[in-house]
């Protein structure tokens, strides 16, 4: 029994990739700029360390460029595209009935040491996010739409990567062999 | 011509809101397309579900090629699009990094906000782990200026790399992604079998 068996009714994939195509041509043609989430989120964590070491911030270049001194981190509209992508992904789930309390995870791991897992790939994925500038949104996504040389290398980066590590933590993911 | 300068139509606050819609309709076609379970997205790397390369690709073909077609009409000016500079070391090194931050963590900082809004709290952990890893790297983006910085070609198309027409590059990637769908569905017959 494969953990993907249980009903639940998603788009079909062409149909959301298209979809998602024509989002991402309009946000480019109506602002310039296609979509992004990571830089976001980076923001909302800026904004976090502000708050709490106003003094480093203002002494760390790289976080210094968004909150130092006067400027809010959060004046930006990448992290007004993260508030609507959490409430579309809201209102979405409401509508089918999947807003709830709940994990997901490998049949062969617990809720408990998935979130572990998750909590350790989210920091890795974060840190690379900011190497890379920017998230499988905003350098996959847009950077790939608008054919940038770095754009598709990142892409097979991350592919390679995955699918590079994909055997040995497949105790993770798959059913039991 | 397209782009608008929305700040000047719009005033500042007027331009989130649109930026607030465009994300409101991001996360609802993540959401509906099943990327909000990271079961789903890691079976990618198991060739079990393919959704991850067929939304991905599909949405990079429907826009490139809208693109394309709306610069060739006179409606856009590709010259004021955001093409992100392409810095290739960090570029690869950071996505090696986030393919393992992938397969171990099940999302992508994108598809966790919409996981998160879900309620599914490994959405949550790993939006934590996300924000900690984000500001692991501003606290320490200074010992690695110099790597950060370097593969610099500034912005830098396939078109210009491949020495090719545009449209002629539009045709190839349209290409390659129709031979990627069948490539993979091919793999994974040959690994599950033809029925899903």
């Amino acid at each position: 029994m494969n953990g993907l068996a249980e009903k639940v009714k998603y788009w079909n994939p062409y149909l959301g990739g298209a979809l998602l195509g024509l989002l991402l041509f309009l946000s480019i043609f109506v602002t310039s700029h296609g979509l992004g989430a990571s830089g976001g989120v980076n923001r909302i964590a800026v904004a976090v360390e502000d708050l709490v070491v106003p003094e480093h911030v203002d002494k760390t270049p790289y976080i210094a460029k968004m909150a130092g001194g006067d400027r809010d981190p959060l004046a930006h509209w990448l992290v007004w595209e993260v508030a609507g992508i959490m409430l579309g992904g809201f209102v979405s789930g409401l509508l089918r009935g999947r807003v709830k309390v709940q994990t997901y995870h490998g049949p062969q791991i617990s809720p408990h040491s998935r979130w572990a897992y998750a909590f350790v790939g989210g920091t890795l994925m974060g840190y690379g996010a900011r190497m890379a500038r920017g998230c499988t949104s905003g350098q996959g996504l847009s950077g790939g739409a608008v054919m940038s040389v770095g754009s598709w290398a990142f892409m097979f980066a991350i592919f390679a990567g995955g699918y590079g590590l994909a055997w040995f933590v497949r105790r993770l993911w798959q059913p039991e062999a | 011509m397209a782009p608008f300068d929305l700040v000047s139509l719009l005033g500042v606050t007027g331009s989130y809101f649109i930026y607030l819609a465009i994300g409101f309709a991001f996360g609802f076609i993540l959401e509906s397309s099943g990327f909000g379970d990271s079961r789903q997205l890691a079976a990618q790397f198991y060739f079990r579900e393919l959704r991850v390369v067929k939304v991905m690709f599909t949405a990079i073909v429907v826009a490139m090629i809208l693109i394309f077609w709306s610069t060739a009409l006179g409606l856009l000016d590709y010259d004021q699009i955001w093409v992100s500079p392409t810095y290739l070391w960090p570029g690869i090194a950071g996505g090696l990094i986030m393919g393992i931050g992938f397969i171990i963590g099940g999302y992508c900082p994108g598809t966790s906000l919409v996981s998160a809004a879900t309620l599914k709290l490994d959405g949550i952990f790993f939006l934590l782990g996300n924000i900690t890893g984000m500001v692991i790297f501003g606290e320490t983006a200074g010992l690695i200026n110099t790597f950060w910085n370097s593969g610099y070609f500034g912005t830098f198309t396939l078109p210009e790399l491949l020495h090719l027409e545009t449209g002629i590059v539009v045709v190839l990637v349209t290409c390659l992604a129709l031979g990627m769908f069948a490539g993979f569905e091919w793999i994974r017959g040959l690994i599950y079998g033809r029925a899903k």
